[in-house]
């Protein structure tokens, strides 16, 4: 698992709301999908394969068992 | 032991009997807020009348976390020492995911200023000691216990009142009205002004416990503690809190159709609370259920009638963002309205007090309502990112900072409004007076008490010369051999705080609103005039 350092404050309050604001009105199943555009938009955005994998690992690392 | 409610004794208004003679300020309500404001505006020797259709403080300790800033303001207002000395004083506020510890913030790190982040104390007691402070002004605070406003009218030049009291109903009349009436002020309702927002469906139960050993352990640092999911009340949060006399407060949230009435007696709490505390002996003080909302009015300001507090503004307790958003509210009108009445500014002057006012409370229902929204998710994705973000806050640090279980009050920047001149000092024009200790004559002190004294204050840093403005009082620190108090800044710290061979021009209400290399008389009377509004627009 990586530990990334913090990249997203002293802005993390007002990029969650606007999260849930895109997310607003969606029912769950869109929702889902609008969560799968966003990883595949924000995979195009960081570009590199090696940092991609290694977010992989870490996300998917938390899923014990 | 229970806080001893004394009531304020009723006297008879002359009202009553006369007519009375048009007042220049009459305050309704005699909370934090109206009370505030009418020490301020008697500290710059404008009389008041303030009127409450109750006769004690507030009932319940309700607001109990006042922040650096406002004890700054109630230093001024001569009575922060007796808050701070009372109060507990705290600063760390730490976040747990079920029993786990996952983040802490500290919300004054550096050393170097008289008031700390943060006391809790019980609204009563700063009730209380504000009343106290109020009757210093015989002449000029006339506070009129139950005397209730049941009537306005604002008539172009003044506003008529009519007032309700056990032995009767009289009249009176007002230059100007502040309506510090609180979250359900009449006066607002009277006037029809719209006051919607959001509401947050979820209700909490706050509670005062008293007990002798304390809930946070042995040994304990007053903090907060603030809870996503404890183990004591699944998937729920829970907020705890230390006040003065062993008193602690603890709000729980509860489910979004929870019966209320219910929730709040004593047969329900208590089971809720032993859960918290064990099997420690404690005494139930006060207990209600709220629901929370944020909201707040267009405009403050109405001619004559002006809104000042709650009556303005309300948000959800998570961030202290209430009384201490008024309190700020009455640093920023009572200087504003003494110039007007005193004919040394024009009415748009108040019209500032909106625009800067307005903006401070939008920033606290901005981050009050992201923090209830937080703590509330309203939809299955909303818990389901919420759920991953506590997940994710034990070792990720970016997830630790999107936890938000409140984020605290903080003095409200005025920086870009038309009253300030943009500045480039390490204190931009705008902020409010940055504290540090500094020794004089008297021995040592706080540049805040030397900032803070009624004026326009000009207050050079190193090797720079202020000059003589009439009606502008010069503070010197680190300088030598000057025709105005000087000081020494302890630790260097004021010099560090606000950068060496710079002089700040600070408004009555201590945020900067010019700062110069070279201040020149003829610079230094140009920022006054526009912090007291020439360069506004003329008014309609
Ligand atoms: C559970 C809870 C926790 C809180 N915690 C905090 C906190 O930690 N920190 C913080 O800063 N804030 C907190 N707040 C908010 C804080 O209590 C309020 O912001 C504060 O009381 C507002 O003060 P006020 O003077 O504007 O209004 P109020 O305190 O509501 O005072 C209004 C006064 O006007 C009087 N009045 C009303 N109508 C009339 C009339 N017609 N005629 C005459 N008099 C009238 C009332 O009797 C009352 O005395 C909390 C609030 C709650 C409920």
């Amino acid at each position: 698992m990586t530990i990334a350092p913090d990249r997203l404050s002293p802005f993390q309050d007002e990029f969650y709301s606007a999260l849930m604001q895109a997310h607003e009105g969606l029912t769950e199943a869109q929702s889902h999908a609008l969560n799968a555009r966003l990883v595949l938009m924000m995979a195009n955005r960081i570009g590199d394969l090696d940092s991609l994998v290694d977010i992989l690992k870490t996300a998917r690392s938390y899923e014990h068992g | 032991m229970a806080y001893d409610y004394t009531p304020f004794p009723y006297v008879s208004p002359p009202g009553l009997t006369a007519p009375e003679a048009r007042h220049r300020v009459v305050i309704v309500g005699a909370g934090p807020i109206g009370l505030a404001m009418a020490i301020d505006l008697a500290q710059r020797g404008v009389a008041s009348v303030v009127l409450d259709d109750n006769n004690v403080v507030s009932v319940g300790s309700r607001a109990i976390c006042w922040a650096k800033r406002t004890l700054e303001i109630f230093d001024r207002l001569g009575v922060g020492e007796r808050m701070l000395a009372k109060g507990v004083t705290w600063k760390i506020g730490r976040q747990f995911h079920g029993a786990e510890e996952v983040y802490s913030f500290d919300l004054l790190p550096e050393e170097g200023h008289k008031y700390p982040a943060f006391i809790n104390l019980q609204q009563y007691y700063a009730e209380e000691y504000l009343v106290d402070r109020a009757r210093d002004f015989p002449e000029l605070i006339d506070l009129r216990f139950k005397n209730k406003v049941v009537a306005h009218e604002d008539r172009g030049n003044h506003v008529a009142l009519t007032v309700e009291t056990p032995e009767g109903t009289y009249s009176l009349q007002t230059e100007y009205l502040l309506a510090c009436d609180g979250a359900g002020s009449a006066t607002r309702e009277r006037m029809g002004l719209d006051f919607t927002g959001q509401t947050f469906q979820e209700q909490f139960l706050i509670a005062d416990i008293e007990m002798d050993e304390s809930p946070f352990g042995p040994d304990p640092v007053p903090e907060r503690w603030f809870w996503f999911d404890p183990p004591f009340h699944a998937g729920k949060s829970a907020l705890l809190h230390a006040q003065p006399d062993n008193i602690y407060r603890i709000d729980l949230q509860l489910d979004v159709d929870a019966d209320g009435k219910a929730e709040a007696a004593p047969e329900k709490v208590i089971p809720r609370i032993k859960a918290i505390v064990g099997d420690k002996p404690f005494r139930l003080d006060w207990v209600s259920v709220y629901k929370f909302r944020c909201i707040k009015l267009d405009r403050f300001v109405h001619n004559r009638v002006i809104f000042v507090g709650d009556s303005a503004h309300v948000v959800s307790p998570f961030g202290a963002r209430g009384g201490n958003g008024g309190i700020q509210d009455i640093d920023n009108l009572g200087w504003k309205l003494v110039a007007v009445l005193a004919g040394e500014a024009d009415e748009r002057l108040i019209e500032t007090y909106h625009d800067e006012r307005s903006h401070g409370s939008a920033e606290n229902i901005l981050n009050s309502s992201r923090a209830t929204n937080f703590m509330t998710p309203k939809t299955p994705i909303e818990a389901l990112f919420r759920a991953e973000v506590l997940r994710l806050a034990h070792d990720q640090p970016f997830a630790r900072k999107l936890l938000n279980s409140g984020r605290l009050s903080v003095p409200c920047s005025l920086e870009g409004f038309p009253l300030q001149t943009p500045g480039t000092g390490a204190v931009p024009s705008g902020r409010a007076v940055v504290d540090a200790p500094i020794n004089g004559p008297e021995g040592d002190g706080w540049l805040l008490e030397q900032v803070q004294t009624g004026g326009f204050t000009l207050v050079g840093f190193g090797d720079v010369q202020l000059p003589e403005v009439d009606g502008i009082a010069r503070v010197g620190i680190n300088q030598r051999s000057a025709d105005y108090p000087c000081f020494t800044a302890l630790k260097g710290l004021a010099i560090r705080r606000y950068g060496e061979g710079r002089a700040y021009l600070f408004r009555p209400d201590g945020h900067v609103c010019a700062s110069f290399t070279a201040p020149e008389a003829d610079a230094i009377l140009a920022a006054r005039a526009r912090a007291m509004g020439a360069e506004l627009e003329p008014s309609r």
